[in-house]
């Protein structure tokens, strides 16, 4: 197994406040890796340095054996990294087969082949049955199958997931906890962000802990429920707010007990 | 599948009227003072258009398209004059006319595409004016006097008709080029960027390329018909190439008329520009100011009451008079909620008269 996708060192400064202090993590090829910790660990702004949304002040990001650090968003998703958005970014004006049309990159010649994927997919992730309506109509659970669907028609070897289950169903977060499985199992890489604990160490097979802008600890699940400097992490000053305010209508309730935190 | 087809159908037959109907406009009603109207109204329709595929596919709403409009009757103007060109021969110059604007739309682009929404608006009103400033300060553009164009031996009649015919021309072919961007994986990239557009440029849409490309073509077309106007007023000064209303009015009529779509300026402009010339000839609205006026009132009644203009309210009026009064597109979850209303309401409704029955 080789890293797929690796961040040495990202800093990223926001006037004084330090969002990232040196983040190093790993993505093997063919998991499904998860990046946890505390609200403003800095977890959305490593997915915006890797994705080319904001430049990084120091550090390297790599794909593969190639420095991709500051490239421009079209060119990261170009190399073969697509992402979701912890708050959906749907093209709402657009009709949903529009939508999925957008990231396809195909010529004229090709565009038959391409609608026939589009509808494949958007069946993948069963809302083909909305394909003609403006995607605007859709409910937030729909809106991010969408969004998972439209961003699969590039065919990125990774996909970075920004809280896939935040704020949607049980049913539907099963259904996407299936579909990445699903892929995954198909060769697909992917990097997900979320507090859903219950979903992250279903899903993962290594977990990374960002606390305060670096990441202070990575491994199996397992070792990740134990280990005293993730507890510190999620118990420190900032647990009320952070964990239990996190949770979203279909989360997992949140214990008292500090042991269940990460359960 | 064959209500689709019939609905082709009906739009190919109308589009046939329609463009026969315009045709036969000015054979049919050959007096100058009518034809006039005509040949306006074609102008605005080529710069409505043109204005919609840039601003109404991305978004970037400019109010500097005069910027084109005044550089192609300038442009026009300078190379006749320069190179003696006469009679229809300055028609052929149209070409290098569009090169031009293609060249300061470029320019533009590099300019004012950094930015976005309001800041945008600003910028292009900000390089409207410098233009303005520049046709009045430069001693090659003849200052406030402006310049004149040669002149045209044609007898009036069919002086109009065939600068009708021209402007017909360039409306026709600004429809057909809208309607091939909008078909496009182009035209949907930049319907993908007016929604949202970093996210655009995240799925890989070259972003500042796809928006450089539409105002290239629209900053074409609104130069070449700009070019048109001059040689058919046979002037052009600062203040009446480089006008703020015209500004407001191409908007005006693709907000009108329906923002984005491609009949939606076609309508607009068909009914602002001779509505404008008509209320400005009648003798009791003086001077004229009554159409600005009126024109401001319509602009913040299209804004406040239909800001998605007559195309797209006008099809959901006839969707919902299909569907007998229901709405057209109900989602299902809201299908069940308005149903345990009504029946709620109804509930009430009925049990009301019971307890006045009762009461009494």
């Amino acid at each position: 197994m080789t890293a797929l996708l690796r961040t040495e060192g990202i800093k990223k400064a926001y006037g004084g406040v330090q969002a990232l202090t040196g983040a190093t993590i790993s993505v093997e090829e063919g998991t499904i890796a998860g990046l946890i910790g505390p609200n403003g660990s800095g977890k959305t702004t490593l997915f915006n340095v890797i994705t080319g949304y904001q430049r990084p002040d120091e550090g390297q990001v790599l794909f593969g054996d190639r420095v991709i650090t500051s490239l421009a968003p079209d060119k990261v998703f170009a190399v073969g990294i697509g992402r979701t958005f912890q708050l959906t970014r749907i093209f709402q004006r657009l009709t949903v087969l529009e939508n999925m049309l957008v990231a396809a990159q195909h010529s004229r010649s090709q565009r038959h082949t391409v609608r026939r994927r589009a509808m494949e997919l958007l069946e993948f992730v069963g809302i083909h049955g909305h394909a003609d309506l403006q995607a605007g109509s859709l409910s937030y659970g729909q809106r991010k199958l969408l969004e998972l669907a439209y961003v699969l028609i590039a065919d990125p070897r990774v996909i970075l997931l920004d809280e896939p289950a935040g704020g949607v169903n049980p049913t539907l977060i099963n259904l996407i906890a299936d579909r990445i499985r699903e892929l995954n199992s198909q060769g697909k890489t992917f990097l997900i962000v979320e507090h859903n604990m219950e979903f992250v160490m279903g899903l993962c097979s290594s977990v990374s802990v960002l606390e305060s802008g670096s990441c202070v600890v990575s491994g199996p699940p397992e070792m990740i429920r134990t280990d005293k400097r993730v507890l510190d992490a999620y118990l420190g000053a900032d647990f009320d707010d952070d964990v239990a305010g996190q949770q979203g209508p279909a989360g997992t309730p949140v214990e008292e007990d500090p042991s269940d935190v990460i359960s | 599948m064959t209500a689709l087809s019939r609905g082709a159908a009906i739009r190919g037959g109308l589009l046939v009227v329609a463009l026969a109907l315009a045709i036969a406009f000015p054979l049919v009603f050959t007096n100058p003072a009518v034809t006039q109207y005509g040949v306006f109204a074609m102008i605005f329709v080529t710069a409505a258009s043109a204005w919609n595929i840039f601003s109404g596919n991305s978004g970037y709403v400019s109010l500097g398209n005069a910027v084109f409009y005044g550089s192609g009757a300038y442009a026009l103007g300078l190379m006749a004059k320069g190179w003696n060109v006469q009679g229809t021969q300055v028609f052929d110059l149209l070409p290098l006319v569009g090169l031009i604007g293609a060249g300061i739309a470029l320019v533009f682009g590099l300019i004012a595409l950094h930015v976005r929404r309001h800041t945008f608006i600003v910028i292009t009103i900000a390089v409207f004016f410098i233009f303005q400033l520049m046709a009045f300060n430069f001693s090659f553009t003849g200052g406030s006097s402006g310049l004149n164009s040669p002149f045209l031996t044609w007898q009036p009649v069919p002086y109009n008709q065939n600068f009708y015919f021209i402007a017909l021309g360039f409306a026709v072919a600004t429809v057909i080029v809208a309607t091939l961007v909008r078909r496009s994986r182009f035209g949907l990239q930049l319907r993908a960027i007016r929604d949202d557009e970093d996210r655009a440029r995240g799925l890989g849409v070259k972003t500042m390329r796809v928006k450089m490309t539409a105002l290239v073509i629209t900053g074409s077309i609104t130069a070449m018909i700009g070019g048109v106007w001059f040689y058919y007023i046979n002037q052009v000064q600062p203040q009446t190439g480089f006008d703020p209303l015209w500004d407001l009015q191409i908007v005006l009529m693709a907000f009108l008329g329906g923002y984005g779509s491609i009949s939606g300026p076609v309508i607009g402009a068909l009914i602002i520009e001779p509505g404008t010339l008509w209320l400005n000839t009648q003798p009791q609205f003086s001077g004229g100011y009554l159409s600005e006026i009126l024109l401001g009132v319509i602009f913040l009644f299209v804004v406040l009451v239909m800001p998605r203009g007559i195309v797209s309210t006008g099809a959901e009026w006839i969707k919902r008079l299909r569907s007998r009064g229901r709405p057209a597109v109900v989602p299902a979850v809201m299908t069940e909620q308005a149903g345990a209303a009504a029946l709620v309401v109804g509930g009430t409704a009925s049990l009301q008269p019971q307890a006045k029955d009762g009461g009494q």
